[in-house]
Protein backbone atom coordinates (compact mmCIF):
# COMPACT_ATOMS: atom_id res chain seq x y z
CA UNK A 1 0.00 0.00 0.00
CA UNK A 2 2.59 2.53 0.92
CA UNK A 3 4.49 1.71 -2.15
CA UNK A 4 1.53 2.11 -4.08
CA UNK A 5 0.50 6.01 -2.52
CA UNK A 6 4.74 6.70 -2.85
CA UNK A 7 4.05 5.97 -6.71
CA UNK A 8 1.03 7.87 -6.48
CA UNK A 9 3.00 11.00 -4.76
CA UNK A 10 5.89 10.73 -7.36
CA UNK A 11 3.60 10.39 -10.38
CA UNK A 12 1.39 13.21 -9.29
CA UNK A 13 3.99 15.58 -7.81
CA UNK A 14 5.58 15.34 -11.10
CA UNK A 15 2.68 16.38 -13.79
CA UNK A 16 1.61 18.88 -11.31
CA UNK A 17 5.33 20.26 -11.56
CA UNK A 18 4.80 20.94 -15.51
CA UNK A 19 1.47 21.28 -15.41
CA UNK A 20 1.66 24.66 -13.25
CA UNK A 21 4.48 26.59 -15.04
CA UNK A 22 2.42 25.83 -18.65
CA UNK A 23 -0.84 26.47 -17.39
CA UNK A 24 0.26 30.43 -16.52
CA UNK A 25 1.03 30.85 -20.25
CA UNK A 26 -2.60 29.09 -21.19
CA UNK A 27 -4.08 31.14 -18.35
CA UNK A 28 -2.13 34.39 -20.27
CA UNK A 29 -3.09 33.39 -23.69
CA UNK A 30 -6.75 32.02 -23.32
CA UNK A 31 -6.17 29.35 -23.97
CA UNK A 32 -8.13 26.85 -21.38
CA UNK A 33 -11.00 26.16 -24.07
CA UNK A 34 -7.69 24.76 -26.12
CA UNK A 35 -6.25 22.52 -23.94
CA UNK A 36 -9.75 21.10 -22.77
CA UNK A 37 -10.40 20.55 -26.79
CA UNK A 38 -6.92 19.09 -26.70
CA UNK A 39 -7.90 16.98 -23.82
CA UNK A 40 -10.95 15.52 -24.65
CA UNK A 41 -9.69 14.06 -27.67
CA UNK A 42 -7.03 12.09 -25.81
CA UNK A 43 -9.76 9.71 -24.36
CA UNK A 44 -10.10 8.96 -28.93
CA UNK A 45 -5.90 8.66 -28.81
CA UNK A 46 -6.71 6.05 -25.98
CA UNK A 47 -8.98 3.93 -28.24
CA UNK A 48 -7.02 4.29 -31.24
CA UNK A 49 -4.18 2.95 -29.02
CA UNK A 50 -5.68 -0.02 -28.33
CA UNK A 51 -6.88 -0.35 -32.06
CA UNK A 52 -3.95 0.12 -33.43
CA UNK A 53 -1.90 -1.78 -30.22
CA UNK A 54 0.60 0.97 -30.08
CA UNK A 55 1.81 2.57 -26.63
CA UNK A 56 -1.12 4.66 -25.23
CA UNK A 57 1.07 7.81 -24.17
CA UNK A 58 2.40 7.72 -27.59
CA UNK A 59 -0.96 7.42 -29.41
CA UNK A 60 -2.48 10.38 -26.97
CA UNK A 61 0.59 12.73 -28.15
CA UNK A 62 -0.16 11.74 -31.64
CA UNK A 63 -4.03 12.82 -31.61
CA UNK A 64 -3.24 16.49 -29.69
CA UNK A 65 -0.73 17.79 -31.81
CA UNK A 66 -2.62 16.90 -34.80
CA UNK A 67 -5.99 17.55 -33.57
CA UNK A 68 -3.86 21.23 -32.65
CA UNK A 69 -2.49 21.68 -35.95
CA UNK A 70 -6.01 20.83 -37.68
CA UNK A 71 -7.32 23.56 -35.18
CA UNK A 72 -4.81 26.23 -36.20
CA UNK A 73 -5.76 25.46 -39.78
CA UNK A 74 -9.17 26.13 -39.56
CA UNK A 75 -8.78 29.08 -37.03
CA UNK A 76 -6.52 30.86 -40.09
CA UNK A 77 -9.63 30.31 -42.47
CA UNK A 78 -11.68 31.59 -40.35
CA UNK A 79 -15.11 30.01 -41.33
CA UNK A 80 -16.37 29.97 -37.96
CA UNK A 81 -15.82 31.59 -34.07
CA UNK A 82 -12.65 30.06 -32.51
CA UNK A 83 -15.07 28.66 -29.38
CA UNK A 84 -17.45 27.45 -31.65
CA UNK A 85 -14.80 25.77 -33.77
CA UNK A 86 -12.81 24.32 -30.44
CA UNK A 87 -16.76 23.42 -28.95
CA UNK A 88 -17.53 21.49 -31.80
CA UNK A 89 -14.02 19.86 -31.76
CA UNK A 90 -13.87 19.06 -28.49
CA UNK A 91 -17.20 17.40 -28.02
CA UNK A 92 -17.26 15.31 -30.99
CA UNK A 93 -14.16 14.09 -30.21
CA UNK A 94 -14.87 13.06 -26.76
CA UNK A 95 -17.69 11.29 -27.93
CA UNK A 96 -16.11 9.78 -31.34
CA UNK A 97 -13.57 8.48 -28.30
CA UNK A 98 -16.61 6.78 -26.03
CA UNK A 99 -17.87 5.16 -29.50
CA UNK A 100 -14.77 3.76 -30.55
CA UNK A 101 -13.94 2.00 -26.71
CA UNK A 102 -17.27 1.16 -27.00
CA UNK A 103 -16.23 -1.05 -29.98
CA UNK A 104 -13.37 -2.69 -27.66
CA UNK A 105 -14.76 -5.79 -27.00
CA UNK A 106 -11.74 -7.77 -26.02
CA UNK A 107 -9.99 -5.03 -23.73
CA UNK A 108 -11.59 -4.05 -20.81
CA UNK A 109 -11.46 -0.47 -20.10
CA UNK A 110 -11.58 1.42 -16.81
CA UNK A 111 -13.40 4.21 -18.61
CA UNK A 112 -13.61 6.21 -15.41
CA UNK A 113 -10.30 6.24 -14.99
CA UNK A 114 -9.60 7.72 -18.17
CA UNK A 115 -12.41 10.05 -17.23
CA UNK A 116 -11.54 11.03 -14.00
CA UNK A 117 -8.11 9.76 -13.49
CA UNK A 118 -7.15 7.32 -11.16
CA UNK A 119 -3.96 8.20 -9.31
CA UNK A 120 -3.05 4.90 -7.80
CA UNK A 121 -3.20 2.88 -10.94
CA UNK A 122 0.14 3.80 -11.67
CA UNK A 123 2.55 1.81 -13.49
CA UNK A 124 6.69 1.95 -13.26
CA UNK A 125 6.01 3.16 -17.15
CA UNK A 126 3.99 5.60 -16.40
CA UNK A 127 6.10 7.23 -14.32
CA UNK A 128 8.52 6.77 -16.62
CA UNK A 129 6.46 8.53 -19.14
CA UNK A 130 5.78 11.14 -16.63
CA UNK A 131 9.41 12.62 -16.15
CA UNK A 132 10.86 11.90 -19.56
CA UNK A 133 7.54 14.14 -20.63
CA UNK A 134 7.88 15.85 -17.90
CA UNK A 135 11.61 17.14 -17.81
CA UNK A 136 11.13 17.53 -21.81
CA UNK A 137 8.39 20.12 -21.49
CA UNK A 138 10.42 21.89 -18.76
CA UNK A 139 13.48 22.24 -20.46
CA UNK A 140 11.83 23.96 -23.82
CA UNK A 141 10.11 26.03 -21.10
CA UNK A 142 13.23 27.30 -19.86
CA UNK A 143 14.97 27.04 -23.32
CA UNK A 144 12.51 29.26 -24.93
CA UNK A 145 11.38 31.22 -22.03
CA UNK A 146 11.96 34.85 -23.52
CA UNK A 147 10.30 34.11 -26.77
CA UNK A 148 7.02 32.64 -25.55
CA UNK A 149 6.49 35.18 -22.97
CA UNK A 150 7.21 37.90 -26.20
CA UNK A 151 4.50 36.24 -28.36
CA UNK A 152 2.33 36.31 -25.05
CA UNK A 153 2.65 39.82 -24.07
CA UNK A 154 2.16 41.00 -28.02
CA UNK A 155 2.65 38.63 -31.58
CA UNK A 156 3.26 41.59 -33.72
CA UNK A 157 6.45 43.75 -32.18
CA UNK A 158 7.59 39.87 -31.82
CA UNK A 159 7.29 39.81 -35.18
CA UNK A 160 8.99 42.82 -36.41
CA UNK A 161 11.77 42.41 -33.58
CA UNK A 162 12.80 38.68 -35.33
CA UNK A 163 11.21 36.25 -33.42
CA UNK A 164 9.79 33.16 -35.29
CA UNK A 165 6.64 33.41 -34.47
CA UNK A 166 4.90 30.62 -36.09
CA UNK A 167 7.19 28.04 -34.53
CA UNK A 168 7.03 29.60 -31.27
CA UNK A 169 3.10 29.53 -31.28
CA UNK A 170 3.25 25.52 -32.63
CA UNK A 171 5.63 24.95 -29.68
CA UNK A 172 3.64 25.73 -27.13
CA UNK A 173 0.76 24.09 -28.60
CA UNK A 174 2.99 21.17 -28.52
CA UNK A 175 3.70 21.21 -24.98
CA UNK A 176 0.27 21.40 -24.33
CA UNK A 177 -0.40 18.50 -26.04
CA UNK A 178 2.32 16.64 -24.49
CA UNK A 179 1.41 17.66 -20.49
CA UNK A 180 -1.96 16.56 -21.53
CA UNK A 181 -0.79 13.08 -22.77
CA UNK A 182 1.11 12.46 -19.43
CA UNK A 183 -1.27 14.05 -16.89
CA UNK A 184 -4.12 12.01 -18.05
CA UNK A 185 -3.02 9.66 -15.98
CA UNK A 186 -3.89 11.68 -12.78
CA UNK A 187 -6.68 13.33 -13.10
CA UNK A 188 -8.51 11.99 -16.24
CA UNK A 189 -8.99 14.05 -19.59
CA UNK A 190 -12.47 15.86 -18.08
CA UNK A 191 -9.98 17.37 -15.41
CA UNK A 192 -6.73 17.89 -16.90
CA UNK A 193 -7.10 21.41 -18.11
CA UNK A 194 -8.01 22.19 -14.39
CA UNK A 195 -4.81 20.96 -13.04
CA UNK A 196 -3.17 23.73 -15.38
CA UNK A 197 -5.19 27.09 -14.79
CA UNK A 198 -6.12 26.53 -11.35
CA UNK A 199 -2.86 26.77 -9.56
CA UNK A 200 -1.97 29.38 -12.25
CA UNK A 201 -4.76 31.54 -11.50
CA UNK A 202 -4.14 31.14 -7.66
CA UNK A 203 -0.17 32.26 -8.50
CA UNK A 204 -1.43 35.23 -9.81
CA UNK A 205 -2.42 36.60 -6.87
CA UNK A 206 0.79 35.62 -5.15
CA UNK A 207 3.13 37.22 -8.01
CA UNK A 208 4.85 39.76 -8.90
CA UNK A 209 6.74 38.62 -12.45
CA UNK A 210 6.23 36.03 -14.63
CA UNK A 211 8.64 33.74 -13.67
CA UNK A 212 7.37 33.90 -9.93
CA UNK A 213 3.82 33.25 -11.19
CA UNK A 214 5.18 30.20 -13.07
CA UNK A 215 7.48 28.53 -10.39
CA UNK A 216 4.70 29.52 -7.56
CA UNK A 217 1.89 27.84 -10.08
CA UNK A 218 4.17 24.53 -10.14
CA UNK A 219 4.44 24.54 -5.92
CA UNK A 220 0.77 25.06 -5.55
CA UNK A 221 -0.18 22.21 -8.52
CA UNK A 222 2.02 19.71 -6.24
CA UNK A 223 0.50 20.74 -2.90
CA UNK A 224 -2.98 20.26 -4.20
CA UNK A 225 -1.68 16.70 -5.41
CA UNK A 226 -0.31 16.31 -1.67
CA UNK A 227 -3.43 17.12 -0.70
CA UNK A 228 -6.08 15.69 -2.64
CA UNK A 229 -3.62 12.36 -2.19
CA UNK A 230 -3.90 12.45 1.33
CA UNK A 231 -7.74 13.23 1.50
CA UNK A 232 -7.90 9.95 -1.02
CA UNK A 233 -6.22 7.72 1.27
CA UNK A 234 -8.13 8.97 4.60
CA UNK A 235 -12.09 9.18 3.01
CA UNK A 236 -11.51 7.06 0.21
CA UNK A 237 -12.52 9.37 -1.85
CA UNK A 238 -12.17 9.15 -6.19
CA UNK A 239 -7.82 10.74 -6.50
CA UNK A 240 -8.49 12.90 -9.31
CA UNK A 241 -11.14 14.74 -8.21
CA UNK A 242 -9.80 15.35 -4.88
CA UNK A 243 -6.50 17.18 -6.38
CA UNK A 244 -8.99 19.23 -7.94
CA UNK A 245 -10.73 20.09 -5.25
CA UNK A 246 -7.88 20.70 -3.25
CA UNK A 247 -6.48 22.87 -6.44
CA UNK A 248 -9.78 24.99 -6.29
CA UNK A 249 -9.68 25.38 -1.95
CA UNK A 250 -6.39 27.18 -2.68
CA UNK A 251 -7.55 29.58 -5.07
CA UNK A 252 -10.72 29.86 -3.01
CA UNK A 253 -7.73 30.93 0.21
CA UNK A 254 -6.01 32.89 -2.17
CA UNK A 255 -8.33 35.43 -2.91
CA UNK A 256 -10.45 35.61 -0.13
CA UNK A 257 -7.39 35.86 2.45
CA UNK A 258 -6.07 39.59 2.86
CA UNK A 259 -2.60 39.87 1.70
CA UNK A 260 0.28 42.00 2.69
CA UNK A 261 1.40 42.78 -0.72
CA UNK A 262 -1.50 42.81 -3.78
CA UNK A 263 0.31 42.25 -7.48
CA UNK A 264 -1.07 44.78 -9.23
CA UNK B 1 20.49 62.66 -50.44
CA UNK B 2 21.17 60.43 -47.18
CA UNK B 3 21.43 56.75 -47.20
CA UNK B 4 18.24 55.16 -48.13
CA UNK B 5 16.75 52.84 -45.60
CA UNK B 6 13.41 51.59 -47.37
CA UNK B 7 11.50 51.65 -49.85
CA UNK B 8 7.43 51.20 -50.58
CA UNK B 9 6.70 50.46 -54.75
CA UNK B 10 3.52 50.92 -56.16
CA UNK B 11 1.90 49.31 -53.16
CA UNK B 12 -1.79 47.56 -53.59
CA UNK B 13 -3.72 46.06 -51.17
CA UNK B 14 -6.75 44.69 -51.50
CA UNK B 15 -8.99 42.66 -48.86
CA UNK B 16 -11.90 40.46 -50.87
CA UNK B 17 -13.23 42.93 -53.41
CA UNK B 18 -12.48 46.17 -51.76
CA UNK B 19 -9.52 48.00 -52.62
CA UNK B 20 -7.75 49.05 -49.60
CA UNK B 21 -4.50 51.17 -51.19
CA UNK B 22 -3.20 51.27 -54.98
CA UNK B 23 -0.36 52.91 -56.27
CA UNK B 24 2.13 53.84 -52.83
CA UNK B 25 4.70 55.20 -53.48
CA UNK B 26 6.84 55.95 -50.34
CA UNK B 27 10.82 56.36 -49.59
CA UNK B 28 12.40 56.38 -46.07
CA UNK B 29 15.49 58.11 -45.35
CA UNK B 30 18.42 58.10 -42.88
CA UNK B 31 17.42 60.90 -40.62
CA UNK B 32 14.33 62.16 -42.11
CA UNK B 33 10.95 62.18 -40.59
CA UNK B 34 7.93 61.11 -42.43
CA UNK B 35 4.76 61.47 -41.73
CA UNK B 36 1.51 60.15 -42.74
CA UNK B 37 -1.41 62.02 -42.79
CA UNK B 38 -4.94 60.61 -43.86
CA UNK B 39 -8.63 60.30 -42.12
CA UNK B 40 -9.75 56.92 -40.26
CA UNK B 41 -9.53 53.90 -42.74
CA UNK B 42 -7.10 55.50 -45.16
CA UNK B 43 -4.92 52.80 -45.17
CA UNK B 44 -2.47 54.41 -42.93
CA UNK B 45 -1.87 51.58 -40.61
CA UNK B 46 -2.08 48.85 -43.31
CA UNK B 47 0.72 50.58 -45.35
CA UNK B 48 2.80 50.65 -41.93
CA UNK B 49 1.77 46.95 -41.59
CA UNK B 50 2.91 46.25 -44.80
CA UNK B 51 6.45 47.41 -44.37
CA UNK B 52 6.62 46.12 -41.15
CA UNK B 53 5.73 42.55 -42.95
CA UNK B 54 2.84 42.34 -41.27
CA UNK B 55 0.56 42.26 -44.08
CA UNK B 56 1.68 41.40 -47.81
CA UNK B 57 0.81 43.04 -50.24
CA UNK B 58 -1.91 42.34 -53.15
CA UNK B 59 0.46 44.39 -55.74
CA UNK B 60 3.97 46.02 -55.64
CA UNK B 61 6.88 45.83 -53.11
CA UNK B 62 8.54 46.94 -50.10
CA UNK B 63 12.44 46.87 -50.73
CA UNK B 64 14.40 46.61 -47.35
CA UNK B 65 17.94 47.89 -47.69
CA UNK B 66 20.94 45.04 -46.35
CA UNK B 67 21.30 47.90 -42.90
CA UNK B 68 17.54 48.20 -42.40
CA UNK B 69 16.68 47.89 -38.58
CA UNK B 70 13.00 48.73 -37.67
CA UNK B 71 12.17 50.00 -34.23
CA UNK B 72 8.28 49.52 -34.05
CA UNK B 73 5.88 51.14 -31.85
CA UNK B 74 2.61 49.43 -32.04
CA UNK B 75 -0.84 52.06 -31.78
CA UNK B 76 -2.05 49.83 -28.69
CA UNK B 77 -0.44 47.92 -25.85
CA UNK B 78 -2.54 45.46 -24.61
CA UNK B 79 -1.30 43.37 -21.79
CA UNK B 80 -3.81 40.20 -20.29
CA UNK B 81 -4.28 41.36 -16.42
CA UNK B 82 -3.49 37.80 -15.63
CA UNK B 83 0.35 38.53 -16.66
CA UNK B 84 1.81 40.09 -14.28
CA UNK B 85 4.84 42.15 -15.88
CA UNK B 86 7.07 45.38 -14.75
CA UNK B 87 8.31 47.87 -17.03
CA UNK B 88 11.67 46.32 -16.61
CA UNK B 89 10.75 43.00 -17.32
CA UNK B 90 8.79 44.21 -20.33
CA UNK B 91 11.54 45.97 -21.96
CA UNK B 92 13.72 42.82 -21.49
CA UNK B 93 11.60 40.90 -23.84
CA UNK B 94 13.15 42.82 -26.84
CA UNK B 95 14.91 40.26 -28.84
CA UNK B 96 19.07 40.30 -28.09
CA UNK B 97 18.54 43.56 -25.59
CA UNK B 98 21.62 44.48 -23.16
CA UNK B 99 19.75 44.45 -19.84
CA UNK B 100 22.37 47.36 -19.25
CA UNK B 101 20.29 49.69 -22.05
CA UNK B 102 17.39 49.24 -20.53
CA UNK B 103 17.81 51.67 -17.75
CA UNK B 104 19.41 54.33 -20.35
CA UNK B 105 16.70 54.38 -22.14
CA UNK B 106 14.03 54.81 -19.75
CA UNK B 107 15.72 58.08 -18.61
CA UNK B 108 15.86 58.94 -22.43
CA UNK B 109 12.40 58.41 -23.02
CA UNK B 110 11.45 60.07 -19.44
CA UNK B 111 9.77 57.46 -17.40
CA UNK B 112 13.22 55.61 -15.32
CA UNK B 113 11.12 56.06 -12.26
CA UNK B 114 8.21 53.43 -13.69
CA UNK B 115 11.42 51.04 -13.74
CA UNK B 116 9.36 48.73 -11.26
CA UNK B 117 6.04 49.68 -11.54
CA UNK B 118 3.72 47.28 -13.47
CA UNK B 119 2.28 47.89 -16.68
CA UNK B 120 -1.05 47.87 -16.19
CA UNK B 121 -1.08 50.30 -13.51
CA UNK B 122 0.85 52.98 -16.65
CA UNK B 123 -1.36 56.20 -17.69
CA UNK B 124 -1.71 56.61 -21.68
CA UNK B 125 1.09 59.15 -22.03
CA UNK B 126 3.46 56.78 -19.80
CA UNK B 127 2.35 53.66 -21.94
CA UNK B 128 3.45 55.60 -25.30
CA UNK B 129 6.72 56.21 -23.71
CA UNK B 130 7.34 52.81 -22.81
CA UNK B 131 6.37 51.76 -25.96
CA UNK B 132 9.24 54.04 -27.54
CA UNK B 133 11.30 52.52 -25.58
CA UNK B 134 11.07 49.30 -26.50
CA UNK B 135 11.21 50.33 -30.00
CA UNK B 136 14.37 52.24 -29.13
CA UNK B 137 15.75 49.34 -27.29
CA UNK B 138 16.21 47.20 -30.31
CA UNK B 139 18.55 49.85 -31.55
CA UNK B 140 16.86 50.49 -35.02
CA UNK B 141 17.70 52.79 -37.79
CA UNK B 142 14.16 53.52 -38.83
CA UNK B 143 11.17 54.12 -36.16
CA UNK B 144 8.08 53.04 -37.31
CA UNK B 145 5.88 54.69 -35.04
CA UNK B 146 1.65 54.24 -35.17
CA UNK B 147 -0.24 56.72 -33.94
CA UNK B 148 2.57 57.56 -31.36
CA UNK B 149 0.61 60.32 -29.45
CA UNK B 150 -2.85 58.31 -29.09
CA UNK B 151 -4.30 58.96 -25.52
CA UNK B 152 -2.45 61.52 -24.27
CA UNK B 153 -3.49 65.44 -23.97
CA UNK B 154 -2.43 67.72 -25.99
CA UNK B 155 0.55 69.28 -24.08
CA UNK B 156 1.88 65.91 -23.74
CA UNK B 157 1.46 65.34 -27.75
CA UNK B 158 3.85 68.29 -28.33
CA UNK B 159 6.19 67.27 -25.62
CA UNK B 160 6.18 63.68 -27.42
CA UNK B 161 6.49 64.95 -30.72
CA UNK B 162 9.40 66.60 -29.47
CA UNK B 163 11.09 64.04 -27.72
CA UNK B 164 10.86 61.97 -31.19
CA UNK B 165 12.39 64.29 -32.94
CA UNK B 166 15.49 64.49 -30.33
CA UNK B 167 15.98 60.88 -30.91
CA UNK B 168 15.86 61.48 -34.47
CA UNK B 169 19.26 64.03 -33.84
CA UNK B 170 20.72 62.00 -31.74
CA UNK B 171 20.49 58.69 -33.45
CA UNK B 172 20.26 60.01 -36.96
CA UNK B 173 17.57 57.69 -37.66
CA UNK B 174 14.32 57.35 -39.95
CA UNK B 175 11.06 58.16 -38.74
CA UNK B 176 8.19 57.00 -40.16
CA UNK B 177 4.92 58.03 -38.05
CA UNK B 178 1.13 58.22 -38.69
CA UNK B 179 -0.74 61.47 -37.43
CA UNK B 180 -4.44 62.67 -37.38
CA UNK B 181 -3.21 66.29 -37.36
CA UNK B 182 -0.84 67.94 -39.33
CA UNK B 183 -0.49 71.42 -37.44
CA UNK B 184 1.13 69.54 -34.01
CA UNK B 185 3.82 67.66 -35.98
CA UNK B 186 4.48 70.34 -38.81
CA UNK B 187 7.68 72.04 -36.85
CA UNK B 188 8.74 68.14 -36.44
CA UNK B 189 8.35 67.06 -39.69
CA UNK B 190 10.33 67.25 -43.10
CA UNK B 191 8.10 65.23 -45.59
CA UNK B 192 4.46 64.59 -45.08
CA UNK B 193 2.23 61.91 -47.12
CA UNK B 194 -1.11 62.57 -47.23
CA UNK B 195 -3.20 59.37 -47.47
CA UNK B 196 -6.23 58.40 -49.14
CA UNK B 197 -6.34 54.90 -50.31
CA UNK B 198 -3.61 56.32 -52.70
CA UNK B 199 -1.26 59.22 -52.51
CA UNK B 200 -3.41 62.09 -52.59
CA UNK B 201 0.08 64.99 -51.94
CA UNK B 202 3.12 64.68 -51.02
CA UNK B 203 5.92 66.90 -49.64
CA UNK B 204 7.00 69.76 -46.88
CA UNK B 205 4.62 70.28 -44.63
CA UNK B 206 3.57 73.43 -45.87
CA UNK B 207 3.57 72.79 -49.13
CA UNK B 208 1.23 70.25 -48.30
CA UNK B 209 -1.18 72.35 -46.02
CA UNK B 210 -1.63 74.74 -49.38
CA UNK B 211 -2.08 71.63 -51.48
CA UNK B 212 -6.30 71.58 -52.96
CA UNK B 213 -5.97 67.50 -52.31
CA UNK B 214 -5.35 68.13 -48.53
CA UNK B 215 -7.43 70.97 -48.25
CA UNK B 216 -10.17 69.07 -49.60
CA UNK B 217 -9.84 65.91 -46.96
CA UNK B 218 -9.22 68.59 -43.99
CA UNK B 219 -10.67 72.09 -44.48
CA UNK B 220 -8.66 75.40 -45.69
CA UNK B 221 -6.90 76.23 -42.50
CA UNK B 222 -8.05 79.39 -40.70
CA UNK B 223 -5.78 82.40 -40.40
CA UNK B 224 -4.92 81.37 -37.07
CA UNK B 225 -2.69 78.57 -37.95
CA UNK B 226 -1.17 78.70 -34.47
CA UNK B 227 -3.83 77.10 -32.93
CA UNK B 228 -4.59 73.82 -33.57
CA UNK B 229 -8.19 73.14 -34.31
CA UNK B 230 -8.66 69.46 -35.68
CA UNK B 231 -11.03 70.39 -38.96
CA UNK B 232 -11.87 66.86 -40.22
CA UNK B 233 -13.81 66.99 -43.20
CA UNK B 234 -15.60 63.97 -44.22
CA UNK B 235 -14.94 63.36 -47.91
CA UNK B 236 -16.44 59.85 -48.22
CA UNK B 237 -20.30 58.18 -46.81
CA UNK B 238 -20.40 54.92 -44.92
CA UNK B 239 -22.95 52.59 -44.99
CA UNK B 240 -24.63 50.80 -41.88
CA UNK B 241 -21.79 48.23 -41.53
CA UNK B 242 -18.99 51.08 -41.83
CA UNK B 243 -17.76 50.31 -45.39
CA UNK B 244 -16.75 53.72 -47.54
CA UNK B 245 -18.87 53.62 -50.19
CA UNK B 246 -17.36 54.85 -52.74
CA UNK B 247 -19.74 57.89 -55.12
CA UNK B 248 -18.62 59.79 -51.66
CA UNK B 249 -15.12 60.25 -52.25
CA UNK B 250 -13.49 63.49 -53.50
CA UNK B 251 -10.80 62.84 -56.44
CA UNK B 252 -7.56 64.78 -55.42
CA UNK B 253 -5.65 66.36 -58.66
CA UNK B 254 -3.09 63.13 -58.31
CA UNK B 255 -5.49 61.15 -57.71
CA UNK B 256 -5.27 58.16 -60.75
CA UNK B 257 -8.52 55.69 -59.58
CA UNK B 258 -11.17 58.07 -61.24
CA UNK B 259 -12.38 54.56 -63.09
CA UNK B 260 -14.69 53.46 -60.56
Amino acid sequence: MLELLMRALIGGLGVAAVAGPLGAFVVWRRMAYFGDTLAHSALLGVALGFLLDINLNLAIVVLCVGLALVLVTLQKKQIIATDTLLGILAHSSLSLGLVAVSFLDNVRIDLMAYLFGDLLAISQTDLYWIYGGGLAVMALLVAFWRPLLALTVNEELAKVEGYPVETIRLLLMLLVAVVIAVAMKIVGVLLITSLMIIPAATSRKLSQTPVQMASIAGVLGCLSVCGGLWASYHWDTPTGPSVVVCAAFLFLLAYTLPTRKMAA
Amino acid sequence: MSTRLAELQDIGIRFGDRQLLSNINVTLHQGEIVTLIGPNGSGKSTLIRTLLGLQEPTSGQVIRHSTLRIGYMPQKLHIDPTLPLTVKHFLGLVRGVNKKDIRPTLNKVGIPHLENSQVHVLSGGETQRLLLARALLNRPNLLVLDEPVQGVDVSGQVELYNLIEVIRNELNCGVLMISHDLHLVMAQTDTVVCINQHVCCSGSPQHVKDHPAYQALFGIPGADTSLAIYSHQHDHVHDDSGEVVEEGHVHGPNCNHHAH
